[in-house]
Order: structure tokens, then sequence, then C-alpha cells
């Protein structure tokens, strides 16, 4: 790092704060006396869960808030003058300029109507700045510094042409054609698969370095943060809780709810090697299955789950493991191959299983908001097993929902809310409950924290720890996430393009010898080393040029 | 005032008072109407007076109490045609979506071809051939107008039954009465009833324009579309006549819609970002 | 996070994606348009089979009280009543395909004779009127949802609501009752002829045209505000918005290329329903259209002449069905472009 002096600050937030105000009244306030100096050159990781104001912040500081939401106090001056007191035209021949913006799903963030040269060259030639030709030059050439393919001719395709990497980056030279002095990464890659992920943030880091721009990086991702930013801003339900240089935020948190963000990320649950019984609880052989009509989704997959076993599913999206669940539920008919449990075959179509091969597979899915019935009641929800499977009075059903409800440290007297009503997290325990309420042997998990929040994840994660110490139920852990095979999987099966690259014990499928996928996966998986992604891109180009 | 859980707007408000206020009129019509709707009062035509508020009709008949009593009619068999077309579309839209298969093929390519054509047309066809009679009338516009009913209670249906709640029954092993009546519906409601109310306005509107047109409720029976036809050549001397019926139509639509569009409102509320 | 897995949505009426590179728009026409001759022809049956379904017969049911064996027996031979259904129908559709579509019963002539000048007629006032309503709407649908929630687009809002609640008669009685005989400005009855000029017809017809203009305006402008809102709403218009661009260029470059598909079915669905909205207000005005001609031959169980009428209004929906779904696949970029 230079010296201040050759940094000038380029973007000065001053107790910033955004309010939400409509018709009916005041709203919430989403932002909350936030100040931030940003200097040319530099860039602050705005880092926090959902609800912690971080795209909010990101958009207000380029002077813009999305409907009903009103910057209610505060400064934000670019280059000595507030954007709140600049006329609308002001700000307008800012932005695409001298500010600009990426977002987190580049597929939607591009007009589908127009190619992606028009809409990359669009902001400079609308402002004045650029002729066609000029600024069609320089498109190119951002495309060849973001290692684009076909840099000369990508631009004459539409965004729906394109893959969605691919698309992250033309987004990328979309906001830098200008010569922005500040850009905002709202989440650039949080939508994207890890292998793809390394490479967007290469090219991310290597652009702002180049340019010397400055820029605000929104991510909920620690390890992400810590590979671009100098400075980082933790921030929780819209109020600044600690900002530091980001070797320190990273190394030495000072506040307690930094300090958990940070634990749990590098918190690891110990293996727990099990004792393998005779009979394995789930056996996968060779199953083949396709949708109606259409190729194969998986190809000769088997697998192995004895009870007690936590066995992982890993692949990127579109590799089959939700597939996978699909065949051992039954929901879709296996095309060839057999899945045994507990040493018998079960039927290949669900309608044909018998009432206690279904009890004894539960199952638990990504999304909490659509995995329940928002009209019932907990007691609905959680009872129907209990009813349906065990044959209860209405006193007993009862009884063993409350007793579920404290298993899943849920207050009783949720017992009569709906379903509606709950939290991301709390709807992911009644859906536990509601699998365990059936008394499974086998629970499949279908990426069960990925839609919540990370330290809600976590509690998520270590309650179906216990519950299998306590239990001994086998888990199918469906997830796209390494991190958390690594420390809650005894065994895993890795996944690509409907086939299985790897298997076994963790330990020995995560530990050279790799498959060549497995490593590439593995390497991917961002680390809370700032030094991490250098690394990586240092042992790809050696191995590349070897 | 709340319905579903959210507060009820202005206009839904005046929205509901015009539907208590028909649904009055036309259950206690014998109790409110001043006069009977058959009695011939005096001369055709004749003036509005202080006994007869909007005159007499055509044979001398008080105008008013015809209106009144027309509002039975009129609403009464554009509710018994909407029951029956929502039974006949939620019953097969529902069979389709969980059926799936050929089933869902055929009915849904059956339902495609009767909205290829203008309702009116296959209904003049109908008519004309086997008459207008009520019980004719009701099951043919019943059975046009269900179709449109099939459609949204097959698309709600097969978006609930591809959410996970569903799955998850159906991995539990429950039989479709359970996953229909249990899973389904409560959650189908609320689009359903906001269906209800356009469904009814249409048949209203439709029954009454056909009625207009002298192909529905036939004399010595009236509602109100066929009172604007028996009152329409007096436009030409100046008489208001028809545009009273014309009117209490309009008012009901009105009313009705009201209340629909503020149900649809609330549940694209929250949505929308942007400028 | 991974985005979550999307439901198939099962009953899709196209395929999305393109397995024949360059060929695909030209396929999906084709094969829209295949689709189109396939509903025609499955209309035609249904109007025949419509006919069909009486208890007894066509002949006792138009002679009515006047039957006796003898005038029974000649019109079902007149009708052809004694060959089966399906050689009626072919008979009948192929001689409606060389414009032949029987005599009527009520009069005896020649049914497409009696059509032709109706039909002229009907398109005469149903074009006068789309040539007001469609500018006009989407017009008054753009400024609504520009001006999103202002003062303008509350007040439309709430007029349009009104008007597509009211009956088409309604409407046509007040403008009667104060524009024609109060005011005197227009006719009432708009009895125009096949001499009338072209001048003349426009006056006679305006206070029908104006009838059918406030029906369909309604709907057209709601519907079209409906689209651009939804349009406007999403992230790359925000992302434009970002890009500092000005308000004109965000709606007219990025917003109406995008809500041009839905607007364009929005116009033809409510063309279609033109057709029919037609069948009412020429019955108001005594206009002498195709529409009054079906009213007055349905009571009169005329079934050559139903038959004839309700096949032309079908095919003439179906068609302006057939040509907004085509449009909307020229003007969706996915579609135009493929992968």
């Amino acid at each position: 790092m230079t010296s201040d002096a050759d940094n000038p600050i380029v973007l000065d937030v001053r107790a910033m704060r955004v309010a939400v105000r409509t018709d009916h009244g005041d709203g919430p306030v989403l932002v909350d006396d936030v100040s931030l100096q940003l200097r040319r050159g530099e860039v602050i990781g705005l880092i926090g869960e959902s609800g912690a104001g971080k795209s909010t912040i990101g958009l207000a500081a380029m002077g813009y808030t999305r409907r009903n939401c009103f910057i209610v106090g505060g400064e934000i001056l670019f280059a000595g003058s507030d954007l709140r007191a600049m006329s609308l035209e002001q700000r307008r021949a800012l932005r695409g300029l001298k500010l600009s913006y990426i977002a987190q799903s580049a597929a939607a963030s591009f007009n589908p109507a127009m190619t992606l040269m028009d809409q990359v060259c669009e902001a400079p030639i609308r402002h004045g700045v650029m002729g066609r030709a000029e600024a069609e030059a320089a498109a190119v050439q951002l495309f060849r510094e973001l290692d684009l393919p076909n840099p000369e001719t990508i631009g004459s395709r539409y965004p729906h042409q394109v893959s969605g990497g691919q698309l992250q980056r033309v987004m990328a030279a979309m906001a830098m054609i200008g010569k922005p002095e500040v850009i905002v990464f709202d989440e650039p890659t949080t939508a994207l698969d890890v292998t793809t992920q390394v490479e967007c943030l290469a090219a991310f880091r290597r652009l702002i370095r180049e340019h010397r721009a400055a820029a605000l990086y929104i991510t909920h991702d620690l390890a992400v943060v810590a590979q671009i930013a100098d400075r980082i801003m933790v921030l929780r339900r819209g109020k600044m809780v600690e900002f530091g240089e980001a070797r320190r935020i990273l190394q030495e948190p000072q506040d307690a709810y930094t300090r958990r963000l940070v634990r749990e990320r590098i918190a690891s649950l110990a293996f727990v090697a099990r004792p393998e019984s005779a009979v394995p609880l789930l056996e996968v052989d060779g199953v083949t299955a396709h949708y109606a009509g259409k190729p194969k989704v998986i190809d000769d997959v088997s697998l192995t789950i004895h009870r007690g076993d936590t066995v992982a599913v890993v692949g990127e999206s579109g590799s089959g493991k939700s597939t996978l669940a699909r065949v051992v539920t039954g929901l879709l008919t296996r095309a060839s191959g057999d899945v045994r449990f507990d040493g018998a075959s079960l039927a290949p179509r669900l309608k044909d299983r018998s009432r206690d091969q279904l009890r004894r597979i539960q199952m638990i899915y990504q999304m909490p908001d659509v995995a329940l019935n928002p009209q019932q009641t907990l007691l609905d929800v959680i009872g129907r097993p209990v009813a349906f499977y065990f044959k209860k009075t209405r006193a007993g059903v009862r009884a063993r929902v409350l007793e579920l409800l404290r298993q899943m440290d849920l207050p009783e007297n949720f017992i009569d809310r709906k379903t509606s009503e709950l939290s991301g997290g709390q709807k992911q325990r009644v859906s536990i409950a509601r699998a365990l309420a059936a008394e499974p042997d086998l629970i499949i998990c279908d990426e069960v924290t990925s839609a919540l929040d990370q330290l809600v994840g976590e509690e998520i994660l270590r309650l179906l720890k216990r519950l299998q110490d306590e239990l001994g139920i086998g888990y199918m852990f469906i997830t796209h996430d390494l991190g958390t095979v690594k420390r809650i999987a005894n065994k895993v099966v890795v996944m690509l393009r409907g086939r299985t690259v790897a298997g076994g014990d963790t330990a020995s499928v995560f530990a050279p010898p790799y498959h060549p996928y497995t490593e590439l996966l593995l390497s991917s998986v961002p680390e809370m080393r700032p030094d991490w992604l250098d690394g990586v891109l240092a042992r790809r180009s050696a191995r590349a040029s070897a | 005032m709340r319905l579903f859980g959210h507060k009820l707007s202005v206009l839904a408000q005046i929205g509901l008072a015009v539907i208590a206020l028909n649904l009055v009129m036309a259950i206690f019509a014998p109790l409110i109407a001043p006069y009977d709707q058959t009695t011939v009062l005096g001369d055709a035509w004749a003036d509005p007076d202080a006994q007869h508020w909007l005159g007499l009709d055509n044979l001398g008949r008080d105008l008013l109490s015809r209106l009144i009593f027309g509002a039975r009619m009129s609403i009464g068999l554009a509710l018994v045609i909407t029951a029956l077309s929502f039974f006949i579309g939620i019953v097969s839209g529902f069979a389709a979506a969980v059926a799936g298969g050929w089933v869902d093929q055929a009915l849904s390519r059956f339902v495609d071809l009767l909205l290829s054509m203008p309702t009116l047309i296959f209904a003049f066809v109908i008519l004309s051939v086997l008459g207008s009679g009520l019980p004719v009338l009701i099951v043919t516009i019943a059975v046009l107008d269900s179709t449109k009913v099939f459609r949204l209670a097959r698309s709600v249906a097969v978006g609930l039954v591809s959410l996970e709640f569903v799955e998850a029954a159906r991995l539990r092993g429950e039989g479709w009465w359970w996953i229909i009546t249990r899973e389904i519906l409560p959650n189908a409601i609320p689009p359903l009833t906001a269906e209800f109310g356009l469904r009814f306005c249409f048949t209203f509107l439709f029954i009454a324009a056909l009625s207009f047109l002298g192909l529905g409720v036939q004399p010595p029976d009236a509602d109100w579309g066929s009172m604007v036809k028996d009152y329409r050549d007096m436009i030409n001397f100046g008489y208001a006549a028809p545009i009273y019926p014309a009117a209490a139509i309009a008012i009901l639509t009105i009313g009705v819609n009201f209340v629909v569009d503020w149900m649809l409102s609330i549940h694209s509320r929250g949505q929308g970002e942007g400028a | 996070m991974e985005p979550a897995r999307r439901a198939a949505t099962p009953g899709a009426l196209w395929p999305a994606g393109n397995d024949g590179a360059g060929s695909g728009v030209g396929r999906l026409i084709l094969q829209r348009s295949i689709l189109g001759v396939l509903t025609l022809l499955a209309a035609s049956a249904l109007i025949f089979i419509g006919t069909e379904i009486l208890p007894g017969d066509l002949a006792s049911a138009i002679l009515q009280n006047q039957a006796t064996p003898e005038n029974l027996a000649k019109l079902r031979l007149d009708l052809g009543l004694d060959k089966p259904a399906i050689v009626r129908y072919v008979a009948w559709l192929f001689g409606a395909l060389r414009g032949d579509f029987g005599h009527s019963l009520a009069n005896g002539r020649d049914v497409l004779e009696e059509i032709t000048p109706r039909f002229a007629n009907t398109m005469f006032l149903a074009a006068y009127a789309a040539l007001v309503a469609v500018p006009l709407a989407v017009g008054l649908g753009l400024a609504a949802a520009i001006r999103q929630g202002g003062v303008f687009d509350r007040t439309v809002n709430l007029l349009t609501l009104m008007t597509i609640s009211v009956p088409e008669y309604f409407l046509a009685y007040l403008l009667i009752k104060y524009v024609a005989v109060d005011l005197g400005w227009f006719p009432s009855l708009a009895n125009v002829s096949s001499d009338t000029p072209f001048l003349d017809r426009l006056y006679y017809a305006f206070l029908p045209m104006v009838t059918l203009v406030l029906v369909i305006v309604a709907h057209m402008m709601r519907m079209t505000r409906a689209s651009v809102l939804a349009v406007m709403a999403s992230p790359y218009i925000e992302m434009a918005i970002l890009k500092g661009l000005t308000k004109t260029r965000i709606v007219l470059r990025h917003a109406l290329p995008n809500a041009l598909a839905p607007i364009i079915s929005v116009i033809a669905l409510n063309l279609a329903y033109l057709i029919v909205g037609v069948v009412v207000v020429e019955t108001v005005f005594v206009y002498p259209g195709l529409g009054q001609l079906m009213v007055d031959e349905v009571s009169k169980h005329d079934v050559p002449v139903v038959q004839a009428c309700g096949l032309i209004f079908a095919a003439t929906f179906i068609v302006l069905n057939m040509v907004a779904d085509i449009l909307a696949i020229l003007s969706n970029p996915r579609l135009r472009q493929p992968r």
C-alpha cells in the first residue's frame, strides 16, 4: 500500500441512515448510523448475514435506494460533494461512469433483448464520453483482461447465450468501461458454483488492482472477502459491529459477533469412526435414472450407508445429487440398478412401497419456506406422521409433539402456531422434528443449510449431529459445500455430471492422491487465509505451464 | 375491517357494502318492494311521482318494484351457475393436476379447444337448437365457464403439487384425498375466492347480455337484462327506463370488482422493487 | 447459496429449448400455424356437434307445432338428415370452404349472400374501434406505468376498474340518452346500408365505436400497464438506472422491447373480444352487422345461418389468437437468437 497522500478519499459516507417509508407510515430502519471512508485503490468488504443492510449501503453509496426506501440522514460525499444534495441529473451523470455497480444475478441484470456489446458500451456512449468504435475497442480489451473466451465476438451474443460465470465477468466489464472511481460489488459470486467462483474472484481482483479503482465488496462469505478486501466492515441488523484491517478482523476479531462468525467458519466437528454393522442400512447399486424422454441424469451410481453413518453426496449444480435422492425415495423411478434398504430391495416406485418402508426413510429439504404447509400449525405438521404411522390418540400425539419440540430446542408454546409465523431457522427445526416424528432409520438431508444464514446453519448442523449421537440415525447429506462435508461426514461420494468420480472415507477422499475433479473442488473452496487465492492461482498456473 | 387477515381498502369496503345490499334486496324482495311486481297500477310509462319513484313500465307496473324483484333472478341465476361451474372446474382441474399423464392431457386439450372459441358464439349455437329454457341456460353457461375455472384450479394445484410440503406428504404415503383436502385446498382458497368473484361477474354479465339479446331469461320470468330489452325503445323518447336495470347490473359488478381487485392486490403486495 | 431447484412444469405448450440451431423460430411458427388450423377444424366440428345434440331431430325443432308427417319427412330430406352425421359434417365443411353455407331456413336465401354485406359492416365497426382503441390504450397504459402510484395512475386505475365492470349496453344507453337524444349530436340508430358514403358511415357508427372503445380500452390499458410494470420491476431495469441512463432511454430501450410480447398478446386478446362485444353493441344501435343477424337467426332456429356465423366468428377469434402468439414468438429474443 502506498501513502494516503497518493490515495485521496473518493467516497466518504458519514452517519448514513436508510429507512423504509410507505404510504402507511414509517417502516424499519435498514441502515443505522454507518460511516466509512474509501480511498483510491482500496477495497472495503461489507460482511453480514441477511438483513444486515449490506446491499442497501452499497446502493446508497451510488445515491440510489430501492422502492419505499429513503436515505433519511447523514452525508454521502463523492469527491467532496454530497450525493444527497445533488439534483437527479447530477447523480445520473455520475452513475455508470464514476460510480458503477455489479449485481448478484448477472442473468437477471442483463436486458434479454439487447446484445452484450450494446449493454456494455451503453453507459459511456450515452454519457457522451466515448464514441461507438472507441467504446467497443475498450470493451474488447476488458473482455480480454477478464479471460473471456472469444473476446472479439462474445459481444455480439445475447445474455442467454453465455454461461453464468462468463456473464458475471461481462458485467464486470460493463462496470469498468467508464473507468469508475468507485465500484460496488454486490455478492457477485454468490450464485456461482465454487469452481467458477475462483475464476471470477481472480478476474475481479486483477481488474481492481490494475485500474486502481476503489471498491465496496459485499458478501456473506468471510473467506471470499478475505481474498479481496483491505479492510472489512462487519454489519448486523443495519449497524456496524466492527471495522478494521482485514487481517486483524480475521485473526483477532474484537467483537463477540465477529468472533462467532470467524470461529464457526474455522471450527470443525471431529470425525467419528463408526463400527460397521453387518447389514448396510442403504445400498444404492449401479443406479441409472432419467426424466421422461430426457437423457440420463444419473448414471451407474453406487453408495452404501450404515447405521450411524453420515454420507455426504457432493457436487456442483447439475451433478445429479438431488436426483439421486429422488430415486432413493421413489419419487423418480430408477431405470436400472437396485436400491436395497436393510437388506431388502425397495420397489422402484413410491406407491409400491410399504408404509413401514416409507416411515423409515425421511427427508429434510433445502427451502424450509416451501417444505412446510403455511396453513398448518406445528401440531398439524409434526403430529401428522405420529398419527399416521403410529395410530396414537390425540393426547398421545400432542405429548409426542411437545417432546419433539423440546428435543429441537423450540418453545413448547409454539405448538399451536402456524408454520408461516416462524423464522427460517425455526422452520428448519420443525422440518427436522417432522422427520424424527416418524422415528426413521435414514434421513436424507437435501442442502439443508444452504438457504440459511451462516450462524443459523451451524446450529442446525450441530442439532443434526446431536440427534445422530443420541439416536444412531444414518444421514445421506446432499450438499455443494465442501466445508460442511469435511466437518460432518465420515464418508463422501463426489458426483460430476451424473457419475460418481470418487467415494470412500472422508479422510481418504480428501487426502492425496486425489481424483483431479476432487482436487479442483477442494482447491476452489475459499479459505480464510488472505493469501489463499494467490496460492491457488500460483499452483494452477505452475501446473498449466508444466 | 379485516378479511383474510388483511385490512380492507376503502374501495373494498364500498364493494362489500354493495354486495350485501344486493343480497338483502334479492332475499327480502317481497318485504322491501313497495308493490307487487306483476300488478298493473296505472298507465304505461307514467312519470315518476311520490308513490312510484321510478315511474311505471311498459305495462303500467311499478318500475322500482320490478327492479327489486329482478335482483332475485339476476343474482340467483348467476350464483347457481357460478357454483356449478366452480364445482365442475375445480373437480376436473384438481383431478388433472393430481392425476397428470393422459387424463391431464385429454382434459387440458379439450378445455383449450372450448376456450379457443368465443363463449357467447358457442352459447348461441347451442341455444339456437335447444332454446332458452332455464336448465339449458344454467348447464350451458356453467360448462362453458368451468373451462376458465379448470385452468386456474389446475395451475394452482400444479404449483402446489410441486411444492415440497406436498412432496413430503406423498413420501409419507398419504392418499390423494388427504393431499387435496388438507395440503392443497387450504392454500388454494384465497386465489379461488378471488376467481369466484371474477367468474360471478362474468356469468352475471353473460346471462344479462343473453337476456338483453332476447336469448336468456324468457317471459314471464324477468331479470335485469331482459328489463333493459323490454324498455330499450323508450330511450329514443327521452325516458331513462332501460338505464335503471343496466345501472343495477353495473353497480353490482363494480362492487364485486372492487373486492376482487383488493384480493388480488394482497397477493402481489411486497413484490416489485425498482425505480 | 445454491439456487433453489425449480420444479418441472408439465403441460408447457412450447418446448423452451431449441435443438435445431437457427431453425428454432421458423419451426415454432410452423407448429403454431398447424395448431391454429387444427383448432379451427376442431372448432368447426364443435359447432356442428353443437347443432346435433338436440334430443329428437333438427327438423321437428324447426317446424315445432307445424310439424305434419309429410313436411317433416320433406324437411329431413332437404336437410340431408337421412345421412349419417359424419357425412353431413364433411359435406358441410367442404361446402363452407368453397363458400357454400347452404340456404337459410327462414327465407331460403343463399347464406353466403346474406352474410357477406353484414360481415363487411361488422369488420368496419371493429376496425374503426380498434384504430381508436389500440393507440389510446397503449399510450394510457405506458403513461400510467411511468407515473406508477401517482394521481394520474390512480385516477385512470379507478376509472378503468369501473368501465371493465360495466355492461356494454349500459354505456351505450347512457350515450344514447345524453349524447344522441338530449344533445342530438349523433344519431341513436346506426342504420347504415351498402350505399352509405364512407364519411357518413364514420358518423353513423360513431356512438357504437365509442361504446366499444370504452369497454376494450379499459382492459387493454390495465394489461399494458401491468406488463410494463412487471418489466420495470426486473433487475436489469435497476441496472439501467445504476448505469445513469435517462428515464426515456430506460423505458424505450430497456422496458418496452421486453414488454412488447405481452402487450401484443393483450392487443390480440382484446381484438378477439371486440369481435364478441360487437354482437351486443350492434343490437343496441340496430347496426346491420353479423352479430345482429346471428342473434335474430338464433331465435328463429335458423341453423345453417347460425352455423355459418358461428364459424366466421370462431375463425376470426382463432386467427387473431394465432397471430398474437406468432408475434410474441418473433418479439422474444430468447427464441429469435437460439443458443
